[in-house]
């Protein structure tokens, strides 16, 4: 069995999640064996999600949906993950390679005594057990052995690197089981819990899930010249992001960053502007569908990433495409 | 208070990575070292809460002696002490840094140092295990909040925030806490002159930590391979606003 | 993405200031089909340009150097891409102090506005230096900051707009086709460009350039350690790049200078850190350009504390912050000047390398102008790559003098000062003798020559004050009273005097007449056995080289020139040649051995020895002659460079030692002295009044204005001869003359003696200027024993070249009376030249 840790939010899988599934798939597949793919899902909304795994080709659902466990707690979310492996003993513990699955997955192995690796896009199960995994945000892969450090049955924790795999309907809908799952917690796993929230802002659209992302680099030249890439934005309901260099100068909020240390975007289009391309601010970027790049340089970094070019100064460009989006939708 | 913040020492990569020819690291013979960039924004924040609270920091790593470099880089932005766990400068898996890094808190609390706050990055750079936080808190017993971009300690409590969805996660918990730290928490100093000067003169603690692997096993490195495709060039200048535009209808994100 | 011909009047390779500035000469020189190629991305490719610090100090004491950096900040001037700033450099020491007293003299001779300033005005000028460390400073106001990567672009616009240049971007050049010694094709990544001329303009790559033609640029990159502080609350309030004046701090080798909101701090002072050019990591791979290594900061400890001291009111500020720490690569050759010009190696392949932001656009337009049309207005001679012997250009040799030339970047250099690393290269193969006699070794290309010899101290006690005695430890730096009394002995008795560093070159075939009588100034159709000593000139009729040239037979000449410009004649030579194969030349220098015999004894010594008639009738002046001494078969040729008796004898190098040893033993009774290079480069030379190539003789002045004017002129044309005539014709704009000074007495009571290059001046301090703006300047000096005198060379202006004026000559900060004392070419000494004819 290979059980798959999945984020859901109110009742739906995170896309993430869905990867991470099609993956787990595909593991199984390969290796030949005819493993289930089993998942785990903690939080309100647990069970409803649940029902929709079948699609994706999930035989059963752990579901857990303790009040105690209804804010997201890591440690705690840990431990029951740890807990069902261990009663479960599945060859393989997956989650996708986000900021919960990370963490989740962290606790689960440390917790169970074993290694985890992070961010796998390629696993070859057997002895040794093998995987490939990305080091340096994706601009270097790494190929590991997981030993099995607890003695042979133990599971493998991985997760897997967002946007490597598709999310993949099963060619047939398989009956799902759904089971409650009960861990045992103790009081120091729920120390650490979200207390409370706060919003997105309404009407921003986040950067990470934007279908449009309109970039600005070392080009802009300053702070206020970004007025004309949230305009361009704003018409095309995205987001603004930035490289590095803009948020290091402080023109921009870091919140902003899309690269190795900020985030990774996967829009339909990104329109990098004044962007030279260096590789950490590629390897956020890379999940983009198209990447279209508005440079002075035709020679930057950058457009051997873009399948679409305009060459010349964005001060111009940008506005220009603004002006164009504006008067045709007047007309 | 005190704060302990960790560190690792890793290659400042340029545009493009080039591997030794075992293929089991990265060529650095023209790279500079530094350390990750989550981790600079950890040893800002340490500084920061020292200026603000008082008390005393200190910043750890486990590495080679050269990783001194990168102790006396935190120390030039006003770091207190500084702790080399010193290693033959292989690769050391996450598991047995965590366990080596605890033992050190360990060594350091039957001396009678004690730390408040325990700092990481969220990740290394280089290796990107998402975990040595998380397992050094386990093994200490100790609330641990990670991806942190917003902290705030007082009254022995720590509130920290980190993004999710466009939005923020609060978290709270009483000292001591590890927190690992995302880039953006701050925006870190430069050292000033007398900083580094000052750093130079600063001893560094060493001690020879015990390996115990049993991580992942690294037994390679590959490049991923490079997709270059043709790039389209829809004009130049204000003229090509009309084709992008055109563009962006076809590919549905701009409706009539 | 860029289009790139496949065909083109000339490749410049490399788009850093150097490669931007040739290619703009070039299309004002009006080259068309120039193809300018890089493999970085533009405006910076990667290179030095990318990180240097962009500003300029104008005065050097190498008038070369000096001439090229004028032209640049002209130019620079004309783009708009230069701030005027002012500069200082500041001195923490008295010898540094002295020292700008000497750079003052350098700044007049080059007509550079410049003053010696107290450390108070200093304060004023940069109110954030620390005054109290200081002993005062050089304040230059014409020095000024340029952008240089802003520069680049506008003269490849300029070039571009004119339709004479393509600019090519990313584009590696990975090979260079040659063909029967010419260059024929570039190879690049993105396509072959059939090509005959090609220009290296690559920096730090510049030796793997050339090596792929199978040429040799001897330089190697070094690091230059710069950080950048800030941002500076003295700053805040002000507008654009600088208004501060930049200081340098010499003593400790290092610079400040405002940039913008931040500090730049540069360091000479390091340990030299060179890299193999095979070593400099490729533009992808480098974190922040190939040119910008990581910073290691150990190397800067000392420097950060040293700047601590000078500007603490900026650096203590725990505010300011390093933001930026590189270690810079730049290009260091062996001898510290540019790399330029067309390679011996191969036709058509050109160098512009080693050279740094403040002297590129001068130099780009000088070598444009030597690939147009050979006659360049500046005279790249120091700089020639052609001065190169295979020696220099081993990697032993390049890093050796690279490292210990690094850290006199901001030296105080005396002009005789001798290298430390890579000595006893060339061995004359009477050096085991030299050694007995204990002598002083002075290098010249290579060969290491004695400048005088320790054993002859037993003369001093003959001469007594007759040696000229120095009591000032400048002056007395790299020199002996020893060469006066070796001077002195030789004009009584004789001496032998090493040659062993000669260049020689015979020069063969049924050619040889009309070639070399169109090469060279003075008839050399002469009989067999004539010598002949004759100018070169270049088309414009600038002074190209010097030399003798002895008929050995009808069909046969040997050419005999000082080693230290010996391979740029012979480039000279060499590329001159018939291209119908009917004249051959073959260089000699490691075949033969050269000793000079001079002296009023002379003929007595050499007639001891040898059964041939050397009698003044049998043996003339200005004549050469197969002579065997002892058991050695020699050539003897009858000139003199020290004005006496005797001759230049040639054997063969292995006979060398043989040759010495006969002549020493039968010199004996005659009271025979060894005597160096002191005499015959300085002393012997002076009193004589000839004149030296670097010197006197360069392309700024001609052969009438040196005094060196024939009464007539040979009927064979020659190179340059138009241009000959023409000066001929009308009255000098100066003339060369020799100068004695009247009393060397400083205001402090010591006896002081100009080295060279001082300016002169009237007697109340005026300079001399002539009409074509060049002011007057010691171009020699030194002691004339025989006359009791030191003597200075000088070209004046015709006002005052006249015998007897006096004028003086600024030393030190002070000025000395002199007076003139030979107009043109005849000699102090004996200017009859009898003793040279006895």
């Amino acid at each position: 069995m290979i059980l798959v840790f999945v984020e859901q939010d109110q009742g739906r899988a995170e896309r993430s999640s869905l990867e991470a599934i099609s993956a787990a798939r595909r593991i199984a597949s390969a290796a030949g064996s005819a493993e289930p793919v089993a998942a785990v899902l903690i939080g309100p909304g647990a069970t409803m999600a649940a029902a929709g795994l079948a699609d994706y080709g999930v035989s059963e659902a752990h579901v857990v949906e303790d009040e105690a466990l209804s804010a997201y707690a890591p440690a705690a979310w840990g431990r029951t993950v740890a807990q069902l492996a261990a009663s479960l003993a599945p060859s393989i513990v997956l989650a996708a390679g986000t900021d919960r699955g990370h963490e989740v997955l962290a606790y689960a192995a440390a917790l169970s005594d074993a290694p985890m690796a992070a961010n796998c896009l390629e696993v070859r199960p057997g002895s040794p057990f093998e995987v490939t995994r990305q080091r340096w945000g994706g601009s270097l892969l790494e190929e590991a052995a997981l030993d099995a450090a607890a003695g042979p049955g133990t599971a493998r924790f991985l997760t897997v690197a967002e946007h490597a795999f598709q999310p993949e309907p099963a060619s047939e809908s398989s009956p799902l089981a759904v089971h409650p799952f009960v861990p045992t917690l103790s009081e120091p796993d729920l120390r650490v819990r979200v207390v409370s929230k706060v919003a997105p802002e309404v009407g921003k659209v986040s950067l990470a899930d934007a279908r449009v992302v309109v970039g600005g680099g070392r080009g802009v030249g300053g702070a206020e010249a970004f007025s004309e890439l949230e305009e361009l934005a704003r018409l095309l309901h995205g987001a603004v992001g930035v490289s590095r260099v803009v948020t290091s100068a402080g023109w921009r909020p870091h919140s902003q960053q899309v690269g190795q240390t900020g985030t990774r975007i996967a829009p339909d289009i990104y329109i990098a502007c004044g962007i030279s391309g260096a590789i950490q601010h590629i390897v956020g970027c890379k999940a983009a569908k198209s990447i279209l790049v508005i440079n002075t340089d035709r020679e930057a970094p950058i457009m051997s990433r873009a399948a679409y070019a305009v060459i010349g100064d964005l001060h111009a460009v940008v506005p220009a495409i603004s002006a164009e989006i504006r008067r045709r939708q007047a007309s | 208070m005190n704060v302990l913040v960790c560190v690792k020492r890793v290659p400042e990569t340029g545009g493009r990575v080039s591997l030794t020819s075992d293929e089991r690291d990265i060529d650095t013979r023209y790279l500079g070292f530094t350390v990750s960039p989550h981790e600079e924004c950890a040893a800002e924040e340490a500084v920061r809460l020292i200026e603000a609270n008082g008390g005393s920091s200190t910043v750890l790593t486990l590495g080679p002696e050269a990783a001194s470099d990168q102790l006396r880089a935190a120390m030039a932005i006003g770091i207190d002490r500084a702790i080399l766990l010193e290693t033959d400068g292989q690769d050391w898996d996450p598991v047995a840094t965590a366990a080596a890094i605890a033992d050190a808190i360990r060594v350091e609390a039957a001396a009678g140092v004690s730390y408040d706050l325990i700092l990481f990055g969220n990740e290394a750079a280089d290796s990107g295990d998402f975990q040595v936080a998380i397992r050094v808190a386990l093994a200490l017993g100790l609330p641990c909040i990670s991806g942190v971009k917003s902290l705030d300690v007082r009254d022995g409590m720590a509130s920290a925030r980190r993004e999710s969805g466009g939005g923020w996660e609060v978290f709270e918990v009483p000292l001591p806490a590890v927190v690992s730290v995302r880039e953006g928490i701050n925006l870190p100093r430069y050292p000033s002159v007398p900083g580094r000067l000052r750093a130079k003169k600063k001893e560094i603690e060493r001690s020879v930590p015990m390996a115990r692997p049993s991580g992942p096993t690294k037994l390679r490195l590959r490049l991923p391979a490079e997709t270059e495709g043709k790039v389209e060039i829809l004009g130049s200048g204000a003229d090509a606003a009309p084709a992008v535009v055109d563009l962006l209808e076809r590919i549905g994100v701009l409706a009539r | 993405m860029s289009w790139l011909p496949d065909r083109a009047r000339v490749v410049v390779i490399g788009a850093g200031i150097v490669g931007n500035s040739m290619a703009y000469h070039l299309a004002r020189q009006g080259w068309r089909d120039i193809v300018l190629v890089d493999k970085g991305a533009l405006p910076n490719p990667g290179g030095s340009t990318g990180h240097a610090s962009n500003f300029i100090f104008t005065t050097d004491h190498s008038k070369e150097m000096t001439a090229f950096t004028l032209d640049s900040v002209r130019q620079y001037k004309e783009l708009g891409v230069f701030t005027e700033s002012g500069g200082i450099e500041v001195a923490r020491t008295p010898a540094r102090m002295e020292e700008f007293k000497r750079r003052l003299a350098s700044a007049h001779s080059w007509a550079i506005e410049a003053e010696l300033i107290s450390p108070e005005r200093i304060k004023e000028l940069v109110p954030y230096i620390e005054p109290s460390i200081l002993l005062g400073g050089f304040y230059t106001p014409g020095v000024g900051v340029v952008d240089s990567l802003r520069a680049g672009t506008l003269m490849r616009e300029a070039a571009t707009e004119t339709g004479a240049l393509t600019v090519s971007a990313l584009t590696e050049t990975t090979g260079i086709d040659v063909v029967d010694g010419r260059v024929a094709a570039v190879h690049t990544d993105r396509g072959t460009i059939q090509t005959e001329t090609v220009v290296i303009a690559c920096g730090i790559w510049s030796p793997r350039i050339a090596r792929m033609a199978g040429a040799s640029i001897p330089l190697t990159p070094a690091v230059h350690q710069m950080i950048s502080v800030g941002p500076v609350p003295a700053f805040a309030d002000t507008v654009g790049e600088i208004t501060f004046p930049i200081v340098r701090d010499m003593d400790t080798n290092m610079y400040e200078r405002q940039h913008g909101g931040d500090l730049e701090v540069g360091s000479y002072a390091h340990r030299a850190i060179l890299m193999s050019p095979d070593d400099i990591p490729s533009i992808a791979e480098s974190a922040q350009s190939p040119s910008e290594l990581p910073f290691t900061d150990d190397d800067f400890d000392l420097q950060m504390e040293q700047a601590l001291e000078l500007v603490p009111e900026i650096l203590r500020d725990e505010r300011v912050g390093v933001r930026y720490a590189i270690n810079g690569l730049l290009s260091l050759t062996p001898d510290g000047m540019p790399i330029l010009g067309e390679t011996p190696e191969v036709k058509g392949l050109w160098s512009v390398a080693a050279v740094w932001i403040k002297e590129a656009p001068g130099i780009a337009k000088t070598v444009a102008e030597w690939m147009t049309h050979g006659t360049p207005e500046i005279d790249p001679h120091a700089s020639d790559i052609a001065r190169f012997y295979d020696h220099h250009r081993t990697a032993a040799h390049v890093d050796a003098r690279s490292a210990e030339g690094f850290n006199k970047t901001y030296g105080i250099v005396h002009p005789m000062e001798q290298w430390d690393s890579n000595r006893n290269v060339r061995l004359s193969p009477i050096h085991i003798r030299q050694r007995e006699l204990d002598a002083v070794f002075f290098e010249a290309a290579g060969w290491e020559r004695p400048f005088w010899y320790g054993a002859n101290e037993r003369l001093l006690a003959e001469y007594g004050d007759r040696v000229m005695p120095r009591a000032a430890e400048w002056e007395s730096r790299w020199w002996s009273p020893i060469i006066n009394a070796e001077h002195l002995a030789m004009r009584d008795r004789v001496a032998m005097v090493d040659l062993a560093a000669f260049a020689i070159f015979d020069v063969s075939g049924p050619g040889a007449v009309a070639y070399l009588q169109g090469l060279v100034v003075n008839q050399v159709d002469v009989k067999v056995g004539r010598v002949v000593y004759t100018p070169l000139l270049n088309e414009a009729g600038g002074i190209v080289a010097d030399l003798t040239i002895i008929r050995l037979a009808h069909d046969r000449f040997r050419v005999v020139t000082g080693g230290g410009m010996g391979m740029r004649d012979k480039k000279w030579f060499s590329d001159h040649l018939p291209a119908d194969g009917s004249v051959q030349i073959h260089d000699q220098t490691s075949a033969l051995y050269t000793l000079g015999v001079w002296g009023p004894r002379a003929r007595d010594l050499v007639q001891s020895v040898t059964t041939a008639d050397l009698s003044a009738t049998a043996f003339p002046f200005g004549t050469a002659r197969t002579v065997d001494i002892g058991g050695v078969r020699t050539l003897m040729s009858r000139i003199s460079y020290v004005g006496e008796l005797g001759w230049e004898i040639y054997a063969p190098m292995e006979e060398g030692l043989r040759l010495w040893d006969i002549l020493w033993a039968a010199g004996q009774p005659f009271g025979v002295i060894a005597a160096g290079i002191g005499v015959y480069a300085t002393t012997g030379r002076l009193e004589k009044g000839y004149r030296a190539h670097g010197n006197e003789l360069e392309l700024d002045f001609n052969l009438v204005e040196a005094g060196m004017g024939r009464p007539t002129v040979k009927d064979a044309d020659f190179v340059g001869k138009t241009a000959y005539l023409a000066q001929r014709a009308s009255p000098p704009d100066t003339i060369l003359s020799t100068l004695t000074l009247d009393d060397p007495t400083s205001s402090s009571g010591v006896r002081r003696y100009m080295l060279g290059r001082e300016p002169i001046t009237t007697p109340d301090g005026e300079f001399l200027v002539d009409a074509r703006g060049r002011r007057s300047y010691v171009t020699s000096a030194g002691s004339a024993p025989s006359v009791g005198k030191h003597v200075l060379m000088a070209y004046l202006p015709p006002a005052y070249a006249v015998e007897g004026t006096k004028l003086a000559v600024e030393y030190f900060g002070e000025r000395y009376p002199v007076t003139v004392a030979v107009v043109g070419s005849s000699p102090i000494f004996d200017p009859e030249n009898a003793r040279i004819r006895a």
